[in-house]
């Protein structure tokens, strides 16, 4: 912990839910860690990021690409098997896996090309760790006619091979990066070095809400439709807000989404999930939210899984999309506010719900969002019948199966391994 | 005025251009680090830029992205690259040393505790590579009261308005950065680099030095000829990266590493 802020700084805002501030900080956390070079590209995004988000021609266009697009409203689904077999509160999905494409990373995507179009940037870059923040800015630069190059660990093109040809068919060129550990943080590495080479004609499109200011805010705004509409499903088919919310927590967009129009309904309890791995006590896993100190990487201060000389620790989790050493910096404020509850669930645990909901519901659930159902059904053991839990099944599973097979010791015919 | 700002000035006033090289502290261990520094400070270095290893330095190309790797493989600290110095200053009490590094691992050591070893262990100036000034206030507060220099980089992207309000903040020099992109990548744009520099010597009286893509004699020349000096990093790295993994080195094992540094010496001291 670095010694000279031992104690959470005051946020300068006059609800401490309503960051970040002018300088994109949420408290002590986010800012804007950029190499010189990018300074005038983050800040030329932040100026034009603020003009266009109090633009309501520009909403209207972004609300007509999810509707029309994208296929929202995603549905908030009452999983009445799941929740009878938890014998407590009451589940619902919200269903993200529904979307094009297969998760809530669309969303994001389908706002940043609205920007990245209106600066009149040609080319596109993007780093990914499962996949499917790769396949929605391939997706949105397809439908713009933009090139697009999508940066990824080595490892993780192994264990998301269907995701990778995915991106390749909608045109997108893929660089598998070999680089220290060879997975996200490493992708988001060598995508900062490409923004910074090719800075004139290039937008970055960071796929989670961390990065330099003012990635957070905005990949967080797009993301919110995902809370704002289960705000509303949940008062029709409920008759009233959940109890509480649960999403799993990587880099963080899913659940600042889901959770942020929620923030200043105090009844609501909120928990974020991060990956657990072998067990929080074997270091083995990717929660910095539980088990990590703030630092700075990646253009924001926030959360970190570092040693004590301050390097970058290697994470583990079975689900590449969570496999991240940092969290969005929203996150690293709403935990030391007290806000929201940061919990994990294991490898093991997440694999257990993936086979629980998709014999219960038939659904299929991204490993990602598995950790996030894994920590609901502990949850709703725990509260009454009369309670209500709204899940994030922020993505689909398909692009696991290889991985849940070769976890089980099956063989799928044709598979790599 | 500082060491550092002396150091270029007593340059200047002879005609002469600083000689800066950058290297990697503990690349591929710490003894061999510190011959390096007493080998190229004999070669006619002025100053010396150290690196701290960080894991994930995504300002750097693959040669100098190596060599932390390299670094870190042989188990080099922070506080390890402070013991250099320290050691260093027992036989060399005059070539200022600028630490350069990434931000997280001085977030994890805490920036009092930072400054306070790395100026009792005689570290002159710090460049912190992802701390652009709007974050840096705390930072430059601690170093001023310990006459250390903050140094900023100021880039192709870094409008006027931007120049202005870093060279108040920055202390020591100027680095300008010669290209858009990573250390060791190659310079296109002579043109735009003078007007830039010639731009940041009407805003400021610090020296400027130019850094990143300068690999040899003849971009040496060319870039010290815009400015008061020159820095050479991933050209220096990956010599040392030729040399073999062992603490005690032959001189002239050393002195074949260094060699660029003699050569580019002697131009740097005929700009009359």
């Amino acid at each position: 912990m670095s010694g000279d802020q031992a104690t959470p700084v005051e946020t300068g805002l006059d609800d401490p839910l309503d960051g970040p501030d002018s300088s994109g900080h949420f408290g002590r956390y986010g800012g804007m860690f950029v190499g010189e070079t990018l300074v005038a590209a983050v800040n030329e995004l932040a100026d034009v990021y603020q003009q266009l988000s109090e633009d309501p021609e520009f909403w209207k266009e972004f609300n007509y690409d999810l509707k029309h697009y994208v296929g929202r409203p995603s549905p908030l689904y009452f999983a009445e098997r799941l929740s009878k077999a938890c014998d407590g509160a009451k589940i619902y999905l919200k269903r993200e896996d529904l979307n094009h494409t297969g998760a809530h990373k669309i969303n994001n995507t389908i706002g940043q090309a609205l920007l990245a179009k209106h600066m009149g940037k040609s080319r596109i870059i993007a780093e990914t760790g499962a996949g499917q923040h790769g396949v929605a800015s391939a997706t949105v630069a397809a439908r713009l006619g933009l090139e697009c190059h999508v940066y990824m660990g080595a490892q993780d093109i192994q264990r998301q091979t269907p995701n990778v040809y995915r991106m390749k068919l909608l045109g997108a060129e893929v660089i598998s990066v070999t680089s220290g550990t060879q997975t996200l943080k490493d992708a988001m590495n060598e995508a900062l070095r490409d923004w910074a080479t090719n800075v004139d004609n290039t937008y970055y499109m960071i796929g989670t809400a961390a990065g330099p200011h003012p990635y957070p805010q905005l990949v967080r705004d797009f993301q919110c439709v995902i809370g704002r509409e289960a705000r509303e499903q949940s008062l029709q088919q409920i008759g009233k807000l959940p109890d509480a919310l649960v999403a799993c927590v990587g880099g963080g967009s899913n659940a600042i989404g889901l959770f942020h129009p929620f923030l200043h309904d105090d009844a609501v309890a909120m928990y974020g999930v991060e990956a657990g791995g072998y067990g929080i006590p074997t270091g083995k896993h990717a929660a910095p939210l539980s088990d990590g100190v703030p630092g700075v990487l990646h253009g924001n201060r926030t959360y970190l899984m570092t040693d004590s000389g301050g390097q970058i620790k290697d994470t583990h989790s079975v689900s590449a999309g969570l496999d991240y050493p940092g969290v969005g910096p929203e996150h690293s404020w709403l935990k030391d506010i007290g806000r929201v509850s940061y919990v994990d669930a294991t490898d093991a645990e997440a694999l257990k719900a993936f086979h629980e909901l998709t014999l219960l519901e038939g659904i299929i659930p991204a490993l990602e969002s598995s950790h996030a159902v894994a920590y609901a059904m502990k949850l709703a053991k725990e509260l009454g019948h009369d309670r209500h839990i709204v899940v994030n099944l922020s993505g689909r599973g398909d692009k696991d199966i290889e991985t849940v097979a070769r976890l089980d010791g099956i063989e799928i015919q044709g598979s790599a391994e | 005025m500082s060491r550092i700002g002396a150091t270029i000035k007593a340059r200047q006033s002879q005609g002469q251009k600083a000689l800066i090289p950058y290297l990697v502290a503990g690349d591929p261990n710490l003894p061999t680090t510190a011959q390096l520094m007493h080998a190229l400070v004999a070669a006619g270095a002025d100053i010396i830029e150290l690196g701290f290893p960080f894991s994930d330095p995504s300002a750097d190309g693959p040669v100098i992205q190596k060599g932390a790797e390299r670094s870190l493989a042989a188990g080099t600290t922070l506080r390890d690259v402070l013991e250099l110095v320290s050691q260093f200053r027992q036989s060399n009490a005059d070539t200022p040393v600028v630490l350069m590094g990434y931000l997280n691992p001085i977030e994890i050591m805490g920036y009092e505790r930072f400054v306070n070893e790395a100026s009792t262990a005689g570290v002159d100036g710090v460049l912190i590579v992802d701390m652009p000034p709007v974050e840096s206030g705390q930072m430059i507060k601690l170093l001023r009261q310990q006459q250390m220099d903050a140094i900023f980089l100021v880039a192709p992207t870094t409008s006027a308005a931007r120049a202005e309000l870093i060279s108040k903040q920055c202390s020591g020099y100027l680095y300008y950065v010669s290209l858009k992109g990573v250390t060791g990548a190659a310079i296109t744009d002579t043109e735009s680099i003078r007007r830039n520099v010639r731009n940041l010597k009407k805003l400021s009286d610090l020296p400027v030095v130019i850094g990143f893509g300068i690999k040899d004699e003849k971009s040496a020349a060319s870039m010290a000829e815009l400015a008061d000096g020159v820095v050479i990093g991933s050209a220096l790295v990956e010599r040392i990266a030729e040399l073999e993994n062992k603490s005690q080195h032959s001189d002239a094992d050393i002195a074949a590493t260094v060699s660029l540094f003699a050569t580019v010496r002697k131009i740097l001291d005929n700009f009359n």
